[in-house]
Parts: C-alpha cells; sequence; structure tokens
C-alpha cells in the first residue's frame, strides 16, 4: 500500500535501529514520552521496544482523548441518554468507558438509543433523519477531532438543524503538556509529540518546551520507522530544541483554516483529565453565539461528582510515572472486557496496548 | 454475576463470548460433547460417527458483494462439518422472517440457499418459517443446523506438535470489509468482495495429500487471531505467527487503515487454518493453489514450545508481541 509501505521496510527499519543503539549513550538512560495514544499503540502494534537497547525508557502520556476523559463526563451523557427521545451518537471507543455506575454499552442494553458514527457527518445524517428526536453528538478528542465537530455545528446552524448538539470535553495538547513539563516527580528526557495534532496546529505551540523547561521533542508521524527517527533525533539533541520529524505532513503554520473552523465555534476553558485534575486553558466549550448546540445547557441535567476505584492507578500512568505493571488490579480485576479505569478501554489506551502486545 | 444484561460484545466472537458460553450454556447443558469446543460436535449414531453443527445469521446488511444471508448460511454449516473432517450431508433451515419483508427478497435468498446446496453438495431436508410481528427481529434471521459423515477422524488439538506448520488457505478480512462497505454509516467504495465459498470439496483435496493434518477450523467471527487462540488455549504449546507472510489484500489494508481496524480481527467465511506436520507442508500448500480459492495460500507461522498457551506475533518491523483473542466486539452483525 502506497505510502505506508515505504516506512514500514525491515531493512530500513534494522538500519534505524542499529543507529539508535549506537547513539544511545552507554551508562545513562534516556526517558522519552510518547505523549499520543496512536504512538502507543503504534510501538507495541510493531513491536518497537524490542528493538531498542535497554537504557532507553519509553513511557506512555495523556494523549488518548478516551482515556482523560473523567467519570463524570460519562455519567453526565448517560443521564442524557436517559432522557425521552434522545440519540445518542458517539466514537465506539467511548461506548465501553466506565462510567461512576455504568458504561454507555450497559445503557445501550438497557434501552439507551447510542449509535456508533465514524464522523460528524453521520451524527448530523441521523439528525436530518430524525427531525421528531434529539440527536447529541459526544464531543471527544483533540485539536485533530475539533475541527470536524465545530464544522458540524456551522452546518447545523446554517441549514437550521434545531435537534442537533454536543456534550463538549474537548481538550488541547499544550496546557497538558505544560501541566507534565512543571510536575518536578516526572522525568522525562523528551517527549515524541503527535504529528496529527502538529499537521492542525504546526509547531510554535511546542517551543516552550525546550526554551522554557529544556526538554529535547520532537513531533513525529506514526509509522514505525517515524517513531525510531524521532527516537533517534532525541538522542542526536546536543542542545534541547524542538524538531519536526514528520515533515511530509506537517506545515510549519499548521492547518489556519481548521484552526478558523475551531476558533469560531470553540473557545479556551479548564478542562478535568482524568487523573491528572483541572488544567486550566486545556479544554475547549462551545461558544455563546453556538450555544443552542450545547448539550450541556440545552438539557440541563446535573450529575453527582464521579467517585474512582481507589486501586486504579491510570492517573500516575497517564503521566508516565508508573507502568500498569505496577497497578494492582492490571490484567486480573481489570481488563479489556471488563475495564475498571479509561486507559484499559481504549484502542490507543496505554493498559489496553500493554494488555493486549505485551508480556504476561 | 455481575454481567446482568447481555451486551453486543457477548455475541462478538471473542473472549466475553466464550465466557458467557462457558458459564451459562455449557455449564447448564453439561454435556462431554459441547466439552471438546469443536465447530461441529462429534456423536455417534447407529455405531458410526458423525458430525453435527449448527449456526444462526443476522448478517447486516442481508445482501453484499460476493454473497448474501442465505448462501452464508448453508456455506457457514457446510464449512463446520468439513474443518471437522467430515462430509456434508443434510442440512435444515428454519426462517425468521419480520412482518412487511418484500416476497421478492425472500425468493432471492432461498433461490440462493438452493444453489449453495447444490454448490456444496448437501440437501436441505427440512425448514421452519416463522413470521414475527415488524421490529420484533430486523427483516430475516436463518438458522442452519448440518449433519455430515466423518471420513477422516485423525482430527485433535491433542495432536499439535513443536515444529508443526501453520497454514491458512487464503486472504484475511474480505467477508467483513465487504459487510463493511455496505453498512449504513460507514459505507464506501471497494472491489473487495466476500469470501463466503464452500470448504468441502477444498479440505477433501487437501485430506487426499497429507496424512498428518492435525487439525483445522475456518477463522469467521473474532478472526484469525481468535481462532489461533482458540487452539492454542489451555494446550501446552504455542503458536508463532509471521506478520509478513499472513495474506491480506491490499483493498482490505486499506479499509483497515483507514478505519482503525486490524485485519487479523476480521472474519473470513471462505478459509481455512490448518496445522500439520512440517513434511507435509509442501504437498499441503501445492494442493491449495491448485484450487482457485486457495491461489493466496501461505504457511504463516510455526508451532513452537516456548509460551504454551499462547499465540504470538513476529511483526513486520521484527519485533514480537502477544496476539490475543478479540476484546469486545470489533463489529455486530458480520454474519
Amino acid at each position: 500500500m502506497k505510502y505506508i509501505d515505504e516506512f514500514r521496510r525491515k531493512p530500513l527499519i534494522g538500519k534505524l535501529a542499529g543507529r539508535i543503539r549506537a547513539a544511545a549513550e552507554r551508562g545513562r538512560s534516556h526517558s522519552f514520552m510518547e505523549v499520543c495514544g496512536t504512538h502507543t499503540m503504534a510501538i507495541f502494534r510493531f513491536g518497537l521496544r524490542e528493538l531498542l537497547p535497554r537504557n532507553i525508557m519509553l513511557t506512555s502520556g495523556p494523549g488518548c482523548p478516551v482515556c482523560v476523559t473523567p467519570d463524570s463526563y460519562i455519567d453526565h451523557a448517560a443521564a442524557i441518554a436517559r432522557l425521552p427521545g434522545i440519540i445518542m451518537a458517539t466514537f465506539g471507543d467511548m461506548l465501553r468507558v466506565p462510567g461512576t455506575r455504568l458504561s454507555l454499552e450497559k445503557e445501550r442494553s438497557r434501552g439507551r438509543v447510542i449509535k456508533t458514527v465514524y464522523s460528524t457527518d453521520d451524527a448530523l445524517n441521523i439528525a436530518r433523519n430524525n427531525p421528531g428526536k434529539e440527536v447529541v453528538f459526544l464531543g471527544v478528542g483533540f485539536e485533530t477531532t475539533v475541527p470536524t465537530v465545530a464544522a458540524s455545528i456551522i452546518t447545523a446552524a446554517k441549514e437550521g438543524i434545531g435537534n442537533y448538539s454536543v456534550l463538549s470535553t474537548h481538550k488541547t495538547m499544550p496546557e497538558a503538556l505544560r501541566a507534565l513539563a512543571e510536575d518536578r516527580s516526572i522525568r522525562v528526557d523528551g517527549f515524541i509529540l503527535p504529528g496529527h495534532v502538529g499537521v492542525i496546529t504546526g509547531s510554535a505551540p511546542y517551543g516552550f518546551l525546550s526554551k522554557k523547561f529544556g526538554i529535547r521533542s520532537v513531533i513525529a508521524g506514526f509509522e514505525p520507522t517515524d517513531i525510531l527517527q524521532a527516537i533517534l533525533m532525541l538522542l542526536r539533541q546536543k542542545k534541547p530544541r524542538l524538531e519536526v520529524q514528520y515533515s511530509r505532513a506537517i506545515h510549519p503554520g499548521g492547518n489556519a483554516l481548521a484552526r478558523r473552523i475551531t476558533g469560531r465555534v470553540f473557545e479556551p476553558c479548564p478542562s478535568v483529565w482524568r487523573g491528572i485534575g483541572k488544567i486550566e486553558k486545556s479544554g475547549l466549550r462551545i461558544r455563546k453565539k453556538y450555544s443552542r448546540f450545547d448539550a450541556a445547557l440545552k438539557f440541563g441535567v446535573k450529575v453527582a461528582p464521579g467517585r474512582v476505584n481507589k486501586d486504579c492507578i491510570c492517573g500516575e500512568i497517564l503521566k508516565g510515572k508508573k507502568t500498569p505493571y505496577e497497578c494492582r488490579l492490571f490484567g486480573r480485576a481489570c481488563n479489556p472486557d471488563n475495564p475498571v479505569g479509561a486507559c484499559m478501554v481504549s484502542g490507543e489506551g496505554t493498559c489496553a496496548a500493554y494488555y493486549r502486545f505485551g508480556k504476561r | 454475576m455481575k454481567m446482568d444484561t447481555i451486551t453486543l460484545s457477548h455475541g462478538g466472537g471473542g473472549r466475553k463470548m466464550h465466557e458467557l458460553i462457558d458459564s451459562v450454556f455449557r455449564k447448564e447443558f453439561a454435556d462431554t460433547a459441547l466439552d471438546e469446543k469443536k465447530d461441529s460436535a462429534i456423536v455417534n449414531l447407529a455405531g458410526r460417527p458423525i458430525a453435527f453443527t449448527t449456526d444462526s445469521y443476522v448478517v447486516n446488511p442481508i445482501f453484499f458483494p460476493g454473497g448474501d444471508i442465505g448462501s452464508l448460511a448453508i456455506y457457514g454449516t457446510v464449512n463446520d462439518l468439513a474443518v471437522c473432517g467430515a462430509r456434508p450431508l443434510y442440512i435444515s433451515a428454519g426462517a425468521v422472517i419480520e412482518e412487511g419483508f418484500p416476497k421478492k427478497d425472500l425468493l432471492r435468498i432461498v433461490r440462493s440457499m438452493a444453489k449453495a446446496a447444490g454448490k456444496s453438495g448437501v440437501r436441505i431436508v427440512t425448514g421452519d418459517t416463522k413470521v414475527v410481528e415488524r421490529g420484533a427481529c430486523d427483516r430475516i434471521f436463518i438458522n442452519t443446523s448440518g449433519i455430515g459423515e466423518i471420513y477422516y477422524s485423525g482430527l485433535s488439538q491433542a495432536k499439535i506438535r513443536a515444529g508443526d506448520s501453520l497454514i491458512l488457505s487464503g486472504p484475511v478480512g474480505d467477508h467483513a470489509v465487504s459487510i463493511l462497505s455496505k453498512r449504513e454509516g460507514i459505507g464506501f467504495s471497494t472491489a473487495i468482495k466476500s469470501d463466503s465459498a464452500p470448504l468441502n470439496a477444498l479440505i477433501r483435496k487437501i485430506l487426499g495429500v497429507s496424512k498428518r493434518l492435525r487439525f483445522m477450523r475456518d477463522p469467521t467471527r473474532g478472526g484469525l487471531a481468535t481462532t489461533l487462540n482458540e487452539i492454542a488455549s489451555g494446550s501446552r504449546f504455542s503458536i508463532a505467527v509471521d506478520e509478513a507472510a499472513v495474506p491480506v489484500r491490499d483493498g482490505v489494508r486499506q479499509a483497515c487503515e483507514l478505519l482503525g481496524l486490524d485485519p487479523l480481527y476480521l472474519a473470513c467465511e471462505g478459509r481455512v487454518v490448518l496445522v500439520a506436520a512440517q513434511d507435509d507442508e509442501r504437498g499441503i500448500l501445492k494442493a491449495l493453489r491448485s484450487d482457485k480459492s486457495g491461489r493466496m495460500a501461505a504457511k504463516i507461522g510455526s508451532i513452537t514450545g516456548d509460551y504454551p498457551g499462547k499465540v504470538y506475533l513476529n511483526t513486520i518491523a521484527g519485533g514480537r508481541r502477544i496476539l490475543d483473542m478479540l476484546s469486545g466486539e470489533q463489529l455486530p452483525r458480520i454474519c
């Protein structure tokens, strides 16, 4: 398959792994965090850890949107789904995320109408085809997903689709990275930053990592050679700086149109990240002008704050402080079929990746 | 029991479905034939071993590129018999039809069943029809049961040894992708057609050239990865799969990259995965490749002794990872 196979060629992968071994200074360890869940998945899927020398440690960060979604959001969505005449539309990953009481999958088995969609276009179509129902789309995701959600709201406004709304828990990357960089208890020598977020934001928003905190960073693509090359680039940096590995897709200025559309509909707000807590300006809420499409305001449902399982260490894992192997629940009480924490649910969750692909 | 309602993931063909079967059906029915966990029950009738199987078909959409719910219902049952070393003979067909279902669609399905039965050399000898009110089922559900005569009784998981070869008769994922391409809300255009087909003739050919075929199974729901886990589960051997050797059509890979699916978990409806002594490998591959449906057959791995009970994948990148059973639902109503 073109543009994929080229980046999965075994000889090239072997060559890069050899160069990494040569560049990784002996006698010291290098701790790199892949921030994004897609990277975590790719690293496991291709078995890349095995190709790296022992003194390179990869930790997984908070870049899986499903994983950082707090329980209270699921409870909120479930409460709305229980109202009469609601059709809830969501990406499939959200279905099995445990709320305080039930996941949306279990709510669906109890009669709530919850549909899996592959795009906001599908959700809008459901709204067009069911004028007597209220269609609520679960807005989860980072800079990459938000533009399409914003576009769906603009379309709904233009076409007068009044029965469509979005329950937003959208989040943005830079402020979460700042929170990680400021946390002195986390040791990160370098960040592997998500390439697809970079396609939208450009590289500028991440400059502070090296400038202010002295942390090396590389914006990377998602194929095996991308990730290995990014690790090599991190190792070879003499002075901490920000580099772009994913140059075939990233324009330095990012995608201005996508950002403009996002900015028209959404504005920054504080946001709660599961396991990390509230981070200022790290979320996106729907602007006043479009408030009639804000499901949180439209349905005015109140939910009690969530309770978390005390043994679940998702929070520590999302910050890269611990690995799933250090969790008492991992692989026993918590597995992909009966997830306790969100990191076990999403296809991109750290615990799910360790469970599916790691040693057991 | 914590699990108080049945969710779609109980029907996905993966770990949750196995748990449900073990904790409810197998436990309450308590029969030694069920404990064999084969695609068909092997029972004795008038002193002769026969294979007996049943399957229900709820596929959505009912017509898809390369087949329909009718032919699928015949081939699925034929294949469950064939992989147990049986010659499929008689099939029963039960239909649950939703009121308002177009008669011309019913006729099209039933004609397709008749044609499929002819192609596989089985007779449909008994049937049942029920009509339910609108909303009580989705258009049409079909159940088929089948009986076959065992002509090769040497197949058993217990015969699998380290050093044996793992062979797959053709590319994975064609059926799932053909269904997906027609699904409401996903629809995309692809040239991929379902691989839904009878395997009995092909398997007969293989059994003609291999005296040391250990075990066979057709990787349907849950895909190749789940089937291999079923084979390895509870055993003293492990299965090593060579990712680069698993045949996958480009159209299937493209759909997978786009939709975030893994081809190793996608259903097939006309493929068989075989474990055989290494000496028989060449003969089996030659027999498979001489058949139209087996042209892309390949050795995809081997039986090892290093991680008993597990399946692992040697990745295209040169790494190694566990290949687990499917968790949750990848796609509901695939067959």
